[in-house]
């Protein structure tokens, strides 16, 4: 069976922290992360990257545009 | 087969999603959480896919959005308070070929801008009316707006909406759904993936039918105001989801018949 592999590319120095790519990811790729960025939010980051399937929804609701979403077909 | 690392996907050819071209890189003064950013989104992917960008006329009205020409790279014109419906009228009429839209808050549309928006609305100006409701006044700290829900907080109403005294919150597109002049009303939300694919449909449809010239199209989205609201941006959506939606249910209110 074909399988899709996904990846998220984000861009934490914009990122706001408001966790609504956490809740929305299907998967639990995505969490807060426990250090800062430079504006003193907590960032999201893929803290699951293997289980990625690559469906955007993070990057869709995102407000603040910081997420970029890859996929690839395996298998 | 060799297990892919993250650097064989990080590639051109397997891009997924990405924001549009049209956002610029500013970073958007909204706060965390904020569905302005997302409805922000929604749009200019629009006109990127319907290849809108020189075609196309905003309205920035008063509110928190007023900043909206910062974060989308197309024409703008900034309109007095509520007076955005009046503006968007005078432009699409000297310059019909444009694509032209308002983007309202609820202070601005159902507040001050009642009389522009009904009018407009009733004389069925080719325009897209795009209403953000978060059911509070935003910018200016919270204040009790015409959308706030019966008993709900805001800093004007410190114990609550009281019907009796400040009278029951109103829906605007279903008051505008009764005038003969719109064509196509709706209400979506931009709180999950779903609800931003659905609004994009939802404007894509508009895009259709200003070209057609068939009326008015006006497009709700119910939105939240995590710092207005005094909750944390996942909080606040779900209280949405429990408080919002039941008053303000989702989907379409008119639908013009099919050519």
């Amino acid at each position: 069976m074909a399988k899709i592999k996904g990846a998220v590319v984000i861009d934490t120095e914009r990122c706001k922290g408001c966790e609504v790519c956490v809740v929305t990811c299907p998967m639990d790729t995505l969490a807060l992360a426990v250090e800062v960025n430079a504006k003193g939010y907590h960032y999201c980051y893929a803290a699951n990257p293997e289980t990625c399937t690559g469906c955007a929804n993070c990057a869709v609701v995102c407000p603040d545009g910081v997420i970029t979403v890859y996929k690839i077909k395996v298998g | 087969m060799a297990e892919l690392t993250f650097k064989d996907i990080i590639k051109p050819e397997n891009l997924a999603y990405t924001k549009s071209k049209l956002m610029t890189d500013n970073v958007m003064h909204y706060c965390p959480g904020c569905g302005h950013g997302t409805a922000h989104q929604v749009l200019a992917e629009v006109l990127e896919e319907e290849n809108l960008q020189s075609k196309t006329i905003g309205i920035t009205p008063v509110g928190c959005s007023v900043l909206m020409y910062n974060y989308i790279d197309i024409d703008f014109q900034e309109a007095a308070h509520g007076r955005a419906p009046a503006l968007a009228t005078a432009v699409k009429r000297l310059m019909p070929d444009k694509f032209v839209f308002t983007y309202q808050g609820d202070g601005d549309l159902a507040a001050i801008g009642t009389a522009e928006t009904i009018h407009t609305c009733n004389r069925g100006e080719n325009i897209l009316i795009l209403f953000i409701n978060n059911g509070i006044y935003g910018m200016t700290g919270g204040q009790m707006a015409p959308t706030t829900l019966e008993g709900m907080k805001s800093s004007t109403s410190p114990y609550g909406r009281n019907v009796s005294t400040m009278g029951s919150p109103i829906k605007m597109a279903n008051i505008v759904a009764m005038l003969p002049g719109t064509c196509y009303v709706t209400r979506q939300s931009v709180n999950t993936a779903l609800g931003a694919r659905k609004l994009k449909r939802a404007i894509k449809k508009a895009v259709q039918y200003q070209n057609e010239k068939r009326g008015t199209c006006f497009i709700e989205v119910v939105s939240n105001c995590p710092s207005g609201w005094k909750m944390t941006p996942v909080e606040s959506n779900k209280w949405m989801e429990e408080n919002m939606f039941p008053f303000y249910p989702l989907g379409d209110i008119k639908v013009p018949e099919e050519k």
